[in-house]
């Protein structure tokens, strides 16, 4: 249980950001012209932001199945190299049954938090999906009932926890080690490039997320691989 | 919207799919330096690409973000919790915006 509670508590700033994440895509959806119950249902079957937006936005410029498939595959490929990294940080008893139950929830943020973890046991996991989840669902609710009622000032200052929370799971860890330091500057820049040239700017924003990272993993792999006793610091 | 059954099917199985195959494919340790060092590095790499430029612009206004993003920076340099730094940041970017405003 305590592992559970321990995960519990490491889920609630997680929660709290995608309180206001998933609020926002309520009122999209809405906007777009889904129901409140479909907006909700995406939610929690899917607990994912960008897949999910861009979901949303080919059901109403309804094109072929496919391109439906291919769009979901390159916003969400990041998923499969966190599911292949946690693998490699699970206890013994997390795998079969429970990996498939639990594999649904790797989230960006859920997987950022686990693997600040030596070791991942089930219960711990377990207890970190609870309030992201429950935040997602309850945003996604909200967003879509009382998309104008609370003050903008609010929710626009709470768009930038998921970010907060990020740079509190990176810098700590590159205070510790100038090689992370070199390989995060290398994806700092990379998705600037990404972000701020004309001709890569086209590119969707869960792609090139995707090649930035790989691509600068690959960098600090080749330039600064990481012996045994790094990697579980 | 009559294909909403459709489309949430392809989406609810595309997204399940790509995380759980791998999670549950992978069972054993992976002894290559190179995998290995490359696995060690994703997590960082992945949230650094996602936060920088984006969380510059997750805000209605770029100043506020960098404040807030800056508190973030300190503080989590300084070691604080999770849930500290994502709420200072917060604090930050409402404050930011009334003094702007």
């Amino acid at each position: 249980m305590k592992s559970f509670n321990r995960g519990l508590k490491a889920g609630v700033p997680i929660g709290l950001g995608y309180l206001s994440v998933s609020f926002s895509f309520g009122i999209i959806a809405i906007s777009y012209g889904l129901e409140w119950w479909q907006a909700v249902l995406i939610s929690t079957t899917t607990l994912t932001s960008a897949g999910q937006l861009a979901g949303v936005s080919l059901m109403v410029n309804p094109g072929l199945y496919v391109d439906m498939f291919l769009s979901q595959i390159t916003v969400n490929i990041r998923y499969s190299f966190m599911s292949v990294s946690l693998s490699q940080k699970t206890s013994k008893e997390f795998r079969g049954i429970r990996r498939l139950i639990f594999g649904f929830f790797i989230t960006d943020e859920i997987f950022a938090v686990a693997s600040n973890e030596k070791e991942v046991s089930t219960k711990f996991f377990a207890g970190l999906t609870v309030f992201p989840y429950v935040g997602w669902a309850l945003g996604t609710l909200l967003g879509t009932l009382m998309g104008n009622v609370l003050p903008e000032a609010v929710m626009n200052a709470l768009c930038i926890a998921i970010y907060g929370m990020f740079v509190a799971i990176v810098v700590p860890k590159v205070r510790d080690s100038s090689k992370l330091l070199a390989v995060v500057l290398f994806a700092v820049a990379l998705s600037s490039l990404f972000f701020y040239l004309p001709t890569l700017s086209g590119i969707s924003q869960g792609l090139s997320i995707s090649i930035c990272a790989v691509a600068a993993a690959i960098f600090g792999a080749l330039l600064f691989p990481v012996k045994e006793d790094d990697s579980c610091e | 919207m009559s294909d909403y059954w459709i489309y949430l099917l392809i989406i609810v199985l595309s997204t399940y799919l790509i995380r759980a195959i791998p999670f549950v494919a992978v069972r054993n340790k992976i002894n290559n330096l190179f995998i290995k060092s490359f696995l060690y590095y994703i997590p960082y790499t992945v949230l650094s690409a996602m936060t920088f430029p984006a969380a510059l612009y997750a805000t209605d206004n770029i100043f506020a973000a960098v404040a807030g993003l800056c508190i973030a920076v300190l503080l989590a340099f300084f070691r604080h919790s999770l849930t500290t730094v994502a709420v200072a940041s917060c604090v930050t970017v409402f404050v930011f915006d009334f003094l702007i405003v």
